[in-house]
């Protein structure tokens, strides 16, 4: 690794941040959806959904959580987009820095971004009614597993990032992502769902995350689910990683 | 400034700090590069001339370590581009055919986070002295979104700048400027030769590398088909003769004129 990595990278990290901070559109956005998604179930359709708990906006959070992410993730996507199209991204590869550092920057950003909505969307929740008696290791544990989960997510983000030809397409690649939270255990039970559908249902990572997540908040054991979350999270994240790497090294030699 | 730009000793001003020889490179089938040669010398501007498609940029590149060539040997400062690419990496800056510079920040962050990026001490000051050198220092906590084609290039060059690389490749800096902010940059190279800076300017205006190059080549069809002095190209052509033409002002001059006083003021 080159010794400037460190360095580079936090030099990077703080202007994408900057970036960030004066166009703090990219967070409201993020959490704007998300944020709709939950009114609407909660306070439309909610009504009429079984799901066999006391309140609905604490079965509907995880899976809010998870849209979050992944709607935040295709800024990620954008903001590679545009730096490879304008000349900085070649300024930068012309110069003696750790290499890597441009590609860390942009995914340490996506984590900040991402971690600041899902504070806005809990924020929200908890206005509407969301209580959890979930202690400090408990939260750690949910934070930890979305942390993962928006690494692995954003992982993803750079691929198209990279090597879109068009802006659109470089965050249409999350639309899939933000829809993949409605056939899981997200917004209502499995039980519920014609054979098919409910077996894809059940071995997709979001229902595991969402169920580990709902544990942790309502103080279950979280059983099983917490572990094949992670494998999930880890799964993705040291795939979409190495495919990552391999799109950069290609795109800079 | 001038202390850190170790200057050479003049018995080795001529010694080539750009080698390139018999450089070819193929896009699929299209063959853009041929077997070039060029030898840049110390402290010199070499413009490289052609038409658009010719492979400017591409040289620029490969010498810049974005890109790979396929066969030939390209040495900048005395190392290999392909094996060390590193240490190139340490003895140059590109400034691309698009201005590469942060439009979210302001000039002076662009400044400091080159700075920083060539762990550089006290990068704050570093900023500050080249806003003043080009002319930039009011518009300096501006984002550069609200800069004009002709101050995004200034500040382009000043970031090219930082760090005193000894070698500078400019990809035709003035595509697409008007003539105001053409004379800026112009302005702005002389500036850097001035330090000692070895230049390497890719352009398609005549012109241009008549205003500015110490020596000229002709990229046409991959290959080096002129490569001299003005006056040595210019010896190419049969003697002048002379004839009595009515002198007309160009349109560049009338522009000039009516609009420039403002630029040649700000120059002085």
């Amino acid at each position: 690794m080159n010794r400037h990595f460190v360095g580079d990278t936090a030099v990077l990290l703080g202007r994408s941040l900057r970036h960030i901070a004066r166009s703090p559109d990219t967070i409201i956005t993020t959490a704007i959806m998300p944020i709709a998604f939950m009114l609407l179930f909660v306070y439309v359709f909610g009504g009429a959904i079984e799901t066999g708990t006391d309140s609905y906006v604490k079965y509907l959070l995880p899976g809010i959580l998870i849209i979050t992410i992944a709607s935040g993730i295709s800024y990620t996507a954008f903001r590679l987009f545009l730096d490879t199209k304008g000349g900085i991204f070649e300024r930068f590869q012309s110069m003696p820095i750790a290499r890597s550092s441009v590609l860390w920057a942009h995914v340490l950003t996506s984590l900040v971004a991402n971690l600041i909505s899902i504070v806005v969307v809990v924020g929200v929740a908890l206005i509407m009614g969301f209580r959890t008696g979930a202690g400090v290791s408990q939260w750690l544990a949910v934070a930890g597993i979305l942390v993962l989960f928006t690494l692995a997510l954003t992982w993803i983000a750079v691929i198209p990032g990279l090597t879109a030809k068009t802006l659109d397409g470089a965050s249409a690649f999350s639309y899939p992502l933000i829809f993949l939270p409605f056939v899981s255990s997200a917004f209502v039970p499995t039980e519920s769902m014609p054979g098919p559908v409910r077996a894809f249902a059940e071995h997709q990572p979001v229902t595991s995350i969402v169920n580990a997540i709902r544990d942790l908040f309502s103080q279950q054991p979280v059983g099983t689910d917490i572990w094949i979350a992670l494998a999930w999270c880890v799964g993705i994240l040291v795939v979409a990683y190495l495919f990552a790497n391999v799109t950069y090294r290609r795109k800079i030699s | 400034m001038l202390a850190a730009m170790n200057i050479p000793p003049t018995d080795q001003v001529q010694q080539a700090v750009i080698h390139v020889q018999g450089l070819e490179k193929s896009f699929k089938q299209l063959k853009v590069l041929r077997g070039m040669d060029i030898d840049v010398a110390r402290g010199t501007v070499f413009a490289l001339l052609g038409s658009n498609g010719a492979g400017k940029t591409t040289v620029v590149k490969i010498l810049a370590t974005l890109l790979k060539a396929d066969a030939g040997t390209a040495r900048v400062n005395g190392f290999d581009v392909a094996a060390q690419a590193a240490e190139v990496r340490e003895s140059i800056s590109l400034t691309g055919q698009f201005a590469a510079v942060d439009e979210i920040l302001s000039g002076r962050e662009n400044l400091v986070l080159v700075a920083r990026l060539r762990h550089l001490k006290d990068p704050g000051a570093i900023a500050d002295a080249l806003l003043k050198r080009f002319s930039l220092t009011e518009a300096g906590t501006r984002r550069v979104a609200t800069y004009s084609g002709g101050m995004r290039r200034r500040l382009d060059i000043a970031m090219s700048l930082i760090g005193n690389p000894p070698v500078i490749f400019l990809d035709e800096p003035t595509t697409g400027l008007d003539p105001e902010a053409r004379i800026e940059v112009w302005h702005a190279v002389k500036e850097l030769v001035k330090g000692g800076t070895t230049v390497l300017l890719t352009t398609q205006y005549l012109d241009e590398a008549e205003h500015l190059a110490d020596r000229i080549a002709i990229l046409h069809e991959g290959r080096i088909i002129v490569n001299g002095t003005l006056d040595e190209l210019k010896q190419l052509l049969p003697p002048a003769k002379i004839e009595y033409v009515e002198k007309q002002p160009s349109l560049e001059d009338v522009f000039l004129t009516l609009v420039g006083s403002r630029t040649n003021k700000e120059e002085r």
